[in-house]
């Protein structure tokens, strides 16, 4: 064993404040999960507890016997955000595609043009966003949420980045004398090497349309139509005011899927931040 | 024969753009158009899609920048933005350095990245709301500690408070993004080449002095891309203020810019000129923003440097030539 170069002391002081660090991050949902299995009652007595009580079934009715309607945002929020993931990923590959390996004169403009619009903040434009939908009557529409990812600039920066390093031209050239179409050979031959950026992307891409608040919000004014998010906006409400156990309930329903995909892709997400791989 | 094969494909190259320029124009070109339009007019009320221009083209920029509740929405996002950005990288920073670090090697560095990420991908709204939930009055868990522990008597009203209400938004914002920030940092503190660092240890460097001399100045681009992109992100911030506390908290202490552009637009008279003019300010200062902080970041030795290498590398292989005529 390698003698350490440091102190005891100081190697205490780096765990000691991992570890709070780790208290920090898992107390707040702890403390929800364990709310949502407890009575009003019994929150308002003491609303920290490490041990869970036996209302959860309750809780879910007073949840659901009111507006909230966990199923239908859920399925909602998975249209969306499943169609807006296909939308980027393939279009973004695509666009990447074309910048890479055809040589056009347009070819290094429209590569500038794509690292500078990708600055642009969504937020700033959703007034004007707004009133062209409302126009052509395609609020409440989620194809208006889903479409315009075909343009992510950040994700068509990163495929090329990606394509750059992996994609040997060779194979294309190949195919081309083997009689393969352009469209043919993308679909087929470039797609598949693709695969692992095409992942990454996609976990970022469906995690942010997922958590995406403000856009839906201003679009989708038909309770059916709630996303997820918006279905969370509503616990704040009147109606919920006193129903503690209820709420925390709501709460732990929309985390409950993001977990679930965070432990189990955990190691591939680290490693997509890691490449810079997510718009901050 | 090679160069027209060449040719014949490039209408791929435009052929393979067309999806993206198209969805660019119509979801992204025309409404930046749009709003920058309306914010002309004077477009307002629920449903309203008709407008005429002003008399005065800048009555509703002049509006929206004398107006007090835009001053403090602009205030707020700053201190609130800068309240969780500080803490925020100087934490990120010295995690990144432990966990990057030659001298140790932090045991269950891989769990510690998880559970610090963790946050991140967990949906704002639920987080605001959940936050809100945990420093509710009276019976919220952060009460049932400071009664239980006896640090106060009575249970406190935390979102009453200016200071408290503003303090919990940059948390949270902290809380969300470190993790994100520390695994930048440690993948461009990994992209370094050991050898500075085998080298600075030769000459008796300290782990201190190597952070540094040698960790620091050269994250310098990664902390420029973090300091943009969180500036940016920062104020949008939306979804935290919005929900945390009802109607913004006391004397509008947690209102940002975009929770003051979306009241504007979507709540009370529907004001959506005004608010395209409050978003075109926006627009300007990122865009103002981001080029000051390129600017101010930008390296000057570096520059200085590169060019002299090249100055360096044109001698050798003009001297390199010379050698090769003599010889």
């Amino acid at each position: 064993m390698k003698k350490l170069n440091v102190s005891r002391g100081f190697l205490v002081f780096v765990y000691a404040v991992c570890i709070l660090l780790t208290i920090l991050s898992i107390m707040p949902f702890l403390i929800m999960v364990v709310n949502a299995t407890r009575s009003t009652t019994e929150i308002q007595q003491h609303a920290i507890s490490f041990l869970p009580s036996t209302h959860l079934l309750s809780n879910f009715q007073i949840l659901t016997g009111k507006s909230f309607n966990p199923a239908r945002g859920f399925l909602n929020s998975m249209i969306i955000s499943v169609g807006s993931t296909a939308c980027a990923v393939y279009f973004s590959t695509m666009t990447a595609y074309a910048l890479v390996v055809y040589s056009w004169r347009l070819r290094q403009p429209f590569f500038t043009f794509i690292m500078a619009i990708m600055m642009i903040p969504s937020q700033v434009v959703s007034i004007g966003f707004y009133q062209f939908i409302y126009q052509i009557h395609m609020t409440n529409n989620f194809l208006a949420l889903i479409l315009p990812s075909i343009a992510a600039p950040t994700m068509v920066f990163f495929m090329r980045q990606y394509m750059l390093s992996t994609l040997p031209l060779d194979i294309i050239n190949s195919a081309r004398i083997d009689g393969s179409k352009e469209w043919y050979s993308f679909n087929h031959i470039v797609l598949p090497i693709m695969k692992p950026a095409i992942a990454t992307q996609a976990i970022f891409s469906f995690v942010n349309s997922w958590n995406n608040l403000f856009l839906p919000l201003i679009l989708l004014t038909k309770q059916e139509k709630y996303t997820m998010p918006i279905m969370v906006s509503l616990l704040k409400g009147d109606i919920y005011k006193t129903e503690y156990g209820a709420i925390y309930m709501g709460l732990t329903l929309t985390v409950l899927p993001l977990f679930i995909v965070y432990f189990l892709l955990s190691k591939y997400i680290i490693a997509g931040v890691a490449l810079g791989g997510v718009k901050g | 024969m090679k160069k027209k094969n060449k040719l014949s494909y490039a209408k791929y190259g435009y052929l393979f753009s067309i999806p993206f320029v198209v969805t660019f124009c119509i979801f992204t070109l025309y409404p930046v158009i749009y709003t920058v339009i309306i914010g002309f007019t004077d477009l307002k009320g629920i449903g309203m899609t008709k407008f005429h221009f002003l008399e005065n083209p800048f009555q509703n920029f002049q509006q929206i920048l004398s107006a007090p509740t835009f001053q403090t929405a602009l205030g707020n996002t700053f201190l609130m933005w800068g309240m969780n950005f500080l803490p925020q990288i100087l934490l990120a920073l010295v995690l990144a350095a432990w966990f990057s670090g030659t001298l140790f090697k932090v045991k269950g560095q891989g769990f510690f990245k998880v559970v610090f990420y963790m946050p991140n991908i967990i949906t704002a709204a639920t987080v605001a709301i959940l936050f809100g939930a945990l420093f509710g009055y009276p019976m919220g868990p952060m009460n049932d500690l400071v009664t239980r522990f006896g640090i106060c008597d009575a249970p406190y009203e935390f979102m009453r408070n200016k200071g408290w209400a503003r303090g919990v938004v940059a948390f949270i914002q902290f809380w969300m993004w470190y993790g994100y920030t520390m695994i930048v940092l440690i993948s461009g503190i990994l992209g370094m080449s050991p050898e500075w660092f085998e080298a600075a240890e030769i000459d008796g460097a300290s782990g201190w002095q190597k952070f540094l001399y040698i960790t620091l100045p050269n994250l310098r681009t990664i902390l420029i891309y973090t300091l943009v992109t969180s500036l940016i992100g920062g104020l949008q911030m939306f979804d935290i203020p919005k929900l945390l506390v009802n109607k913004s908290g006391p004397n509008n202490a947690t209102l940002t810019t975009s929770v003051f552009i979306y009241n504007q637009a979507f709540e009370g008279s529907y004001m959506y000129n005004r608010a395209s003019a409050a978003s075109m300010i926006m627009f300007v200062i990122i865009a103002i923003l981001s080029a000051v902080v390129f600017f101010l970041m930008r390296d000057k030795s570096e520059v200085a440097e590169r060019k002299e290498l090249k100055r360096v590398e044109r001698e050798r292989r003009k001297a390199l030539r010379a050698e090769g005529r003599n010889s």
